[in-house]
């Protein structure tokens, strides 16, 4: 008995197991089909970048395992229980950084510590994320105030302060100008291998996803299903002229049916 | 020498003499409002009055004080020095004021061309500031007192309302067609059956101020929670968010923009109740000194009313806008990134 109990705590695996998921959403009275059976199991601390077409649903995707709607079909099942509803382990980050005008930098940091009633207790976490991201001297600014890239900073600070295990992120470099875009690249590699969390990123640039993620899971049109899971063992920082990544990124825009054109 | 060069050197020092014709126009500006509120000045004292009007000597000597300012201020400018700068401002409209009170005085008290007892001289207006300012002063406290309650009452209620309306479905399904049907009705329109259904004449009054401000606020800040971003809340939900949370710290700060559009047009709306109300049964305020000021065909009192209640209208305008600009100050922030 007492066996068989210590045996199921030990067995309480530290991933996030997305089990036969399918999920429709209604459009003008019929069922439009977005994710048709996902079967996807991504271990504690991986970084999985998922890509495909645009539109395909890899955004619903990400709803379902952020918990915030509940998927038409199938189980998402975290550290061991089942996703019910959003939780601030799971913390996600949008294309858009969605901070609140109203507040301040280091008030929309201290968000997720004021909902959860532990504002106080963390206040110097706040500060230490923002230094983490780079925005110590930003505390007291209003985000219109902000660059894109910074207010993405904030937006990552955000998530950061509540020590999730799983980020989510969805485009979250998609608006940036590029040379933004590939120093966050590498900032969000750093946090992720400091941390130790579990990223699960969205985005439709290859070369991104090649250059950040231990894996990629390549989706295919809508209704979106697993049309590979590539493993990518590279150590980083990676150079986006590495001889595999190029083969991979050439087998990849093959089977996202873009061979002629390269 | 050429000719156009001697011309040219002959223009240059002659310029040293003259002065530059910018400063010339607003001298003679200053001086024409000063010869302007002279005339005013003398119309007063030196024309006789056709009725029995009072503090016609200190509407001129008022006046004198502004010849002379007006004409310090001519001088000045036409030298260059920058003193009175506040003045030179204000001057074209002093001008015009000078020459709107003199042709008032001379079309009213000295000419009479204009029907008494209706249109009074400027300076019987003077009188009841001077004379009666005990009796303003009052109505314009019992005024804002009254005009303050009704509003807050019925903004908070309309806030609540909106609120609800913004966030709960049941709420809504029960409420929004009670506001449809109501809300657009004008609130004088229950004057016959409020000042009989509530014990007195001040607390029905209230009840219609308050509904006619209570409207617009309900229907903006439930439009403004309606339109908040859903993005907001999935990001404070994934942060841990309860309902409360939600509500408080998400959507209402996020609508509070609109909630001060709604706040501005009920405040608005509810200047023209209160003082319907006043009128027509609460035995204070502004409201019902005009009514008392008519029924004496006390015209110049009625005047001196109204220009007290434009004031107390503009501030209470002005002092929401304060709230306003200090509430929402995050949308002013200069400086960029």
């Amino acid at each position: 008995m007492v066996n068989a109990a210590a045996a199921r705590v030990a067995n309480v695996s530290r991933e996030l197991d997305i089990r036969g998921v399918s999920h429709s959403y209604e459009y003008r009275g019929a069922e439009l089909p977005v994710l048709e059976d996902i079967d996807l199991r991504i271990r504690q601390g991986e970084f999985v970048a998922l890509l495909g077409p645009s539109g395909c649903g890899k955004s619903t995707l990400l709803r379902l395992v952020a918990g915030l709607e509940p998927p038409s079909a199938g189980e998402l099942v975290f550290e061991g229980a089942p996703i019910s509803g959003p939780h601030p382990s799971r913390v996600i980050v949008l294309q858009d950084p969605t901070l609140f005008p109203w507040r301040k930098v280091a008030a929309n940091v201290a968000l997720g510590p004021e909902a959860r009633g532990v504002l106080k207790r963390e206040r110097a976490r706040i500060d230490e994320t923002l230094q983490l991201v780079g925005l110590a001297n930003f505390a007291d600014a209003y985000p219109h105030q902000l660059s894109g890239g910074m207010a993405q900073r904030v937006a990552l600070a955000r998530a950061l302060v509540n020590d999730p295990e799983l980020l989510i992120l969805d485009e979250p470099l998609g608006r940036l100008d590029s040379l933004t875009r590939l120093t966050m690249q590498g900032e969000i590699v750093n946090l992720w291998r400091r941390a130790g969390f579990t990223v699960l990123l969205v985005t439709h640039d290859i070369e991104e996803a090649l250059l950040m993620a231990t894996r990629i899971v390549v989706l295919s049109e809508r209704p979106a299903s697993i049309k590979a899971d590539i493993r990518i063992d590279k150590p980083y920082p990676r150079h986006r002229g590495d001889a595999e990544l190029v083969a991979r990124r050439q087998e990849i825009l093959e089977l996202l049916g873009f061979a002629a054109a390269w | 020498m050429t000719l156009s060069s001697a011309l040219l050197q002959r223009r240059e020092s002659s310029a040293a003499v003259t002065f530059p014709p910018r400063r010339l126009y607003e001298a003679g500006l200053s001086w024409a409002a000063a010869a302007a509120w002279l005339a005013n000045a003398f119309i007063i004292l030196r024309w006789p009055d056709l009725g029995d009007w009072g503090r016609g000597p200190e509407c001129a000597y008022f006046g004198g004080a502004l010849v002379v300012l007006l004409s310090l201020s001519g001088a000045l400018r036409l030298f260059g020095v920058e003193k009175l700068v506040r003045l030179r401002r204000a001057t074209p409209w002093l001008l015009a004021l000078g020459l709107f009170f003199s042709i008032w005085e001379a079309t009213t008290a000295k000419l009479g061309w204009l029907p008494q007892p209706f249109f009074p001289p400027p300076h019987a207006i003077v009188e009841v500031f001077t004379d009666d300012w005990r009796k303003l002063l009052e109505s314009v406290v019992a005024s804002v007192k009254l005009e303050l309650l009704g509003f807050v009452l019925g903004a908070s209620a309309g806030f609540v309302i909106g609120v609800a309306l913004g966030r709960s479905k049941l709420f809504g399904y029960w409420v929004h067609p009670v506001l449809r049907l109501i809300g657009p009705l004008p609130a004088i329109a229950w004057l016959p059956i409020v000042f009989f259904a509530f014990p007195s004449s001040w607390s029905a009054s209230i009840f219609l101020i308050g509904l006619t401000s209570g409207f617009p606020v309900a229907v903006l800040t439930w439009s403004g929670v309606a339109g908040v971003n859903t993005a907001y809340y999935d990001i404070a939900r994934t942060l841990g968010a309860s309902r409360w949370f939600l509500i408080f710290k998400v959507a209402i700060p996020a609508a509070l923009p609109q909630v001060f559009v709604g706040l501005f047009m009920g405040l608005g709306a509810s200047f023209a109740v209160l003082v319907t109300a006043e009128m027509m049964g609460v035995k204070a305020g502004l409201g019902f000194y005009l009514q008392w000021a008519q029924g004496w065909a006390a015209y110049a009192n009625m005047y001196a009313a109204l220009i007290v209640m434009s004031a107390m209208c503009t501030s209470l305008v002005t002092l929401l806008f304060k709230l306003r600009d200090r509430v929402l100050a995050y949308q002013k922030a200069e400086l960029q990134w």
